[in-house]
């Protein structure tokens, strides 16, 4: 069990960007990844409801999809972002962390097509909805 | 005749307007994304830190900080450019509180590897309407002619209130 957690810490410190908004992993499965990124005042968008910014959330969304692509087993050790869409429901409710499961649904030899859905503590109403076309990087 | 106004005047004017959109923003202060303004004409510039690293080993910018990164500059340039016309014929700042647009969604294509450097944006409103937006927004870091991503967004305008 320490050894997931040690895995998973791991994992957000070999990526400086996610590491510093506080993202943490929560689950991973193969080409699956759930990622969760604390409330947290310095992401504020908008100060008069303390509703988190967008871009925040859309990092969320890339670092989840990312996650789910390497840990598919036919995708490898690294990825980069072809492209990503987010669709932003609702603003997610201040003062909550916001989770974000992204699942790699289809994998070829060179791009993993991925989507993933984040939540705040109302999980049966999305906050925001991601799709994306992530490169696979071959096994040598 | 109404005399010129005085170019100090002017400028102070515009970079209120500017401030009063950025600076109330806690993760544009956290992202440390700066505005350089010529005349109407805004530039997003997100200066380089090393927590904005996504891959360590290229090393390459997180994707996620250059997607925020162009949200910010198109957010931004969108509310500018709705509030430019009244500002500069009012000659005053709009009252009360912001009311910034929100995203309804985001399409980022990633050109190539974000280096570990200075990155710059420029957004252009492609449709503003009295409740939807689109905006497209281009990013360059050494070459403007050399983008490294690029986006598009929908955006929902905030109500206008009627003047009293």
């Amino acid at each position: 069990m320490s050894d997931i957690a040690a895995i998973a810490r791991q994992f957000i410190r070999a990526l400086p960007h996610s590491h510093a908004l506080g993202m943490q992993l929560v689950a991973i499965g193969e080409g699956t990844a759930t990622i969760a990124m604390p409330y947290d005042d310095r992401l504020i968008g908008d100060p008069e409801t303390g509703v988190i910014h967008g871009g925040a959330v859309s990092a969320l969304m890339d670092t989840a999809c990312g996650a789910a692509v390497m840990s598919h087993p036919q995708a490898g050790f690294s990825t980069a972002t072809l492209d990503l869409r987010i669709d932003y429901m609702r603003p997610a409710t201040p003062g909550q962390t916001i989770r974000t499961r992204a699942e790699c649904h289809h994998v070829t030899r060179s791009v993993a097509f991925v989507r993933a859905v984040a939540t705040d503590d109302d999980d049966s109403r999305p906050v925001a909805m991601a799709t994306g076309a992530f490169t696979v990087e071959r096994k040598a | 005749m109404k005399p010129p106004e005085p170019l100090h005047v002017i400028k102070r004017r515009r970079e209120a307007l500017l401030r009063s959109l950025v600076d109330g923003v806690p993760y544009i202060r956290y992202l440390g994304v700066q505005f350089d303004r010529r005349g109407d004409e805004l530039t997003a510039v997100l200066p380089f830190r090393d927590d904005l690293i996504g891959n360590p080993r290229l090393p390459a910018l997180h994707g996620g900080a250059t997607a925020a990164f162009l949200e910010i500059a198109a957010m931004i340039e969108l509310s500018w450019s709705t509030l430019w016309e009244g500002v500069e014929a009012d000659g005053a700042l709009p009252e009360g509180p912001l009311r910034l647009p929100k995203t309804i969604d985001f399409t980022i294509d990633y050109l190539r590897a974000g280096l570990p450097r200075d990155a710059y944006a420029r957004a252009r409103v492609n449709r503003s309407g009295r409740r939807y937006a689109s905006v497209h927004v281009e990013a360059w870091q050494d070459n403007r002619a050399r983008l490294f991503a690029q986006a598009t967004g929908h955006f929902l305008m905030p109500p206008v209130e009627p003047k009293p």
